[in-house]
């Protein structure tokens, strides 16, 4: 095994060091960084280009100016990787380190969100095969499939953002808005429960209702100008969740995780005004570190005392369900933060934003407006990376659970009297996730190279617009350092997946032909 | 077409189950066949099928086209370089070059159905939108094909090559695509557009082609290492022949559903990647015109004019679509344990015929 892994990041690097030489030369004569100063008239002109022609070794051929480079690159063996400087006379490591992190804000949460909706989609269309939700969601996924990112972007910034400022400022929604919603909301879950006519009807008529009902009651309470859930909701919401978690993760049956569970919702609930004290007179990161170390201890406590065997799953449930009412707890204030963060006169009452990171006018010093801040400039990027990504795993998932739920051992397990929960949760979806997890790695590995259409559309500057300016300026050492990085990522990706594949299924031996 | 499967191996009409519908349905079929019938009953990729030869049809012969020395008028009654003066009238207040396109009849207050002078209205300096966004779709589709075209043949060609002879063959030609994986298409489309993007979008789509291969090689090769290892091939060698015959006559055809498919996924990714790179101008660049450069060029006007930004961006999903479901009915086609659901009609049927038989 590990003679395969030095064999395989042998070849990788003679493959990295190939393409990089390539590309290197490839652009350095596809411009000229000197051009602009060429032809221009300034008066110094000429001891700008001697400068740039030191600071860039621009006198070296760039054949050997690369093994240069390669020297800054391969010190950092030794730990002071040297990617060399930008045309501004930057170190490209400190450029690369200040985007790095953006570009990582803007697409960790797009494809987090993108999994998650993808996979869950993707597993309802396949036990629902052929029904009119899968049809439907067949179209969706290729109608995303076919978006170009900037056509989306443009979309919602129009609808999205300036609509729904413009909605803000009188937050009535119209009474034909309630009833779309309403048919559309009881039409997607009728479709998602299904079952027969009479039961499809019951669904959609509660979920229509449902949904109407709590449309005008927020309408009415102007609930979008001053949202927030309180403590009965966010309890109301806990079980809900308690409820969900349990039966997906254990099944409801089994006793001692539902109570460990719903255990977590009280507990929730007794701590919700110590938790605001908290929120309010100590907020910084290194709280919600702890809370988040509290909850997981607190469930661990929990799923112990409830479990008499199989302590593993009811421990599991619990920390669950109490990371799941902990992100509820901290939506619910960042709800309570919304009217005095559109109130402040940076924002002025029109809190999506179309483009950027951060809002500049904002003052720095209150963590929650900050947070906020970052998430609304998140809002839209996040949207439009998930719509494009999520078909993907839609289309994958459905795939490969139909192909599972083939199998033999899925037949052993129904004929051994196995319910459909067990069936599905454990035989199936288990199954289905070793593929999956291997595009995972890989995708996540591409996330470094940034989306460079949407930092650009959305006026982000992270690792694609690094790209983007090196390109256009002829920053040789920039584009090298930018396409190092990312290379480097996606073949070490590609290692660790299939690395993963073998250890996830042992069917499948890495090294082995 | 491969012609080797017997699908209908043994009709068990007996049991009345799904599988004895099939085996009735494909009785005497030969594979070519039963993939075609299986297209056909795909209605999705069929309708798609329509649309984009509809389209293909409709776009190209919209504008006059020169080919070698002759020139071929359109039908449409102008060209992207004619420059004709903007209209107001029918317009918002404020507003000129708004579409004239109208499907109001005139009892509601419409213009009554019909195209009018500028259905896609005019661009700022008053050039017809509709003429662009042909002439634009024009570029899009020809770069899907020839990069459908050149990424399918180099793939094809490296991944049977590789699967089929195996050993250091294999192994060079892997690590040569690997080596290609390393460089993303978008940055040497980047780097080269930069450089080559006024040659032209011939050259723009052969370039992209040359990096697009690797995923089809890929495919390709693990269904050569299969397929090398099955009886029928066997049995041609010990008949005496050759390689050439082996790859051509008998592993190539079993392979071509996976050839297929992949190249029309690469031809939808393709239209998007063209438009992307149009979009960051590393692409087609004007005085050409291509639909993701038009939509990069009005993008800010969408509060004001959004008829700019409407219709190529209809135009880039109508084509990558269609192509796409085209896509999934080949996969469908293609794929011997796909099944399709057997309605309550086929059951009927079905026991009608058993009875009968009976």
């Amino acid at each position: 095994m590990l003679a395969y892994i030095f064999r395989r990041l042998g070849i990788l690097s003679v493959i990295l060091f190939g393409s990089s030489f390539i590309l290197y030369n490839l652009a350095a004569i596809s411009g000229d960084p000197l051009e602009a100063l060429r032809t221009s008239t300034e008066p110094n002109a000429k001891q700008q280009m001697l400068a740039l022609t030191r600071t860039l070794q621009l006198d070296v051929p760039p054949p050997l100016r690369y093994f240069l480079w390669l020297k800054g690159i391969l010190a950092g063996i030794t730990g002071h990787i040297d990617f060399g400087k930008t045309r501004d006379a930057q170190l490209v490591t400190s450029v690369i380190a200040t985007a790095i992190p953006t570009t990582i804000r803007l697409v960790f949460l797009a494809t987090i969100t993108a999994i998650v909706l993808g996979i869950t989609i993707g597993i309802v269309t396949a036990l629902r095969q052929y029904s009119r939700f899968d049809y439907a969601m067949t179209f969706v996924s290729f109608l995303m499939f076919s978006l170009p990112i900037f056509w989306v972007a443009v979309l919602l910034k129009e609808f999205l953002a300036i609509q729904f400022n413009n909605f803000l400022a009188n937050p009535q929604i119209p009474v034909g808005w309630i009833i779309g919603l309403s048919a559309a909301s009881g039409v997607i879950w009728a479709a998602v429960i299904s079952g027969d006519r009479k039961r499809v009807w019951q669904i959609f008529g509660t979920v229509a209702v449902g949904t109407g009902a709590l449309l005008t009651l927020l309408s009415q309470t102007s609930w979008f100008i001053k949202p927030g859930l309180g403590p009965i909701v966010v309890f109301g919401i806990s079980i809900g969740i308690a409820y969900g978690v349990t039966q997906i993760s254990t099944g409801l049956q089994n006793k001692a995780a539902l109570r460990s569970a719903q255990t977590m919702a009280v507990i929730a609930l007794v701590l919700y005004y110590p938790n605001q004290w908290l929120f309010d007179n100590h907020a910084n990161g290194l709280l919600i570190l702890g809370q988040l170390i509290t909850t997981i201890a607190i469930a661990f406590a929990v799923g112990l005392k409830f479990a008499k065997i199989d302590r593993g799953p009811t421990i599991r449930t619990a920390a669950i369900t109490g990371f799941l009412i902990g992100l509820i707890t901290l939506l619910d204030k960042f709800m309570q933060t919304w009217n005095p963060y559109m109130a402040t006169d940076a924002i002025n009452y029109r809190p999506i934003p179309t483009s950027g990171q951060v809002n500049p006018l904002l003052e720095p010093g209150n963590f929650w407006f900050s947070w906020l801040d970052i998430l609304v400039h998140m809002i839209l990027p996040t949207i439009a990376l998930t719509l494009i990504s999520f078909a993907g795993y839609i289309r994958y998932s459905r795939g490969t659970l139909l192909e599972v739920l083939n199998q033999d051992y899925i037949r052993t397990a129904r004929a051994k009297g196995l319910n459909e929960r067990t069936v599905i949760m454990r035989h199936a979806f288990r199954n289905t996730m070793i593929p999956l997890t291997t595009i995972m790695v890989v995708d996540f590995a591409g996330l470094i190279g940034g989306a460079i259409i949407t930092e650009r559309v959305f006026g982000w500057i992270g690792m694609g617009t690094l790209f983007n300016k090196a390109i256009n300026t002829f920053d040789l050492n920039l584009l090298m350092s930018v396409f190092f990085i990312t290379a480097t990522l996606s073949v070490l990706a590609n290692l660790v997946a299939d690395l993963l594949y073998s250890a996830l299924d042992p069917r499948i031996r890495a090294g082995k032909g | 077409m491969a012609k080797k499967k017997n699908v209908a191996v043994e009709t068990t009409t007996q049991d009345g189950g799904e599988n004895a519908i099939f085996n009735k349905e494909t009785e005497g079929l030969s594979q070519g066949q039963i993939v075609l019938r299986r297209f056909v009953r795909h209605r999705g990729a069929m309708t798609s099928l329509f649309v984009i030869l509809g389209l293909v049809l409709f776009v190209f012969t919209a504008l006059d086209q020169k080919i070698g020395p002759f020139k071929v008028p359109g039908w449409w009654h102008y060209n992207t370089e004619d420059l004709p003066e903007l209209r107001a009238e029918g317009c918002k207040e404020g507003l000129v070059g708004c579409p004239t396109f109208s499907l109001r009849p005139k009892f509601l207050g419409g213009a009554g159905f019909g195209l009018g002078e500028h259905p896609f209205g005019q661009d700022n300096i008053g050039r017809d939108y509709f003429a662009l966004v042909m002439r634009g779709a024009q570029r899009s589709i020809m770069v899907m094909f020839v990069i459908g075209m050149i990424g399918g043949t180099i793939g094809t060609i490296v991944g049977s090559i590789s699967g089929f002879y195996r050993g250091w063959i294999d192994a060079v030609l892997m690590r040569f695509t690997d080596f290609i994986i390393t460089i993303p298409a978008i940055i040497i489309g980047s780097v080269v557009g930069y450089h080559f993007g006024n040659l032209g979008v011939g050259f723009l789509a052969f370039y992209l082609g040359l990096f697009s291969w690797t995923g089809l090689s890929r495919l390709v090769r693990g269904e050569f290492l299969t397929l090398r290892e099955r009886e029928f091939v066997d049995a041609a060698r010990v008949a005496g022949a050759s390689n050439r015959r082996i790859i051509f006559k008998h592993i190539l055809p079993n392979a071509v559903g996976v050839i297929i498919v992949s190249v029309t996924l690469l031809m939808s990714g393709a239209i998007l990647l063209e438009t992307a790179l149009s979009y960051l101008g590393f692409g087609v660049v004007a005085p050409d015109v291509s639909l993701g450069l038009l939509i990069s060029q009005y993008q800010d006007s969408f509060t004001t004019r959004p008829w700019l930004f409407w219709y190529p961006g209809l135009f880039i999903i109508t084509i990558a679509l269609s192509i796409n479901f085209i896509g999934d009915g080949l996969r469908d086609a293609f794929d011997p344990r796909q099944r399709r659901r057997i309605t309550k009609k086929d059951r009927e049927s079905a026991k009608v015929v058993k009875k009968a038989g009976a």
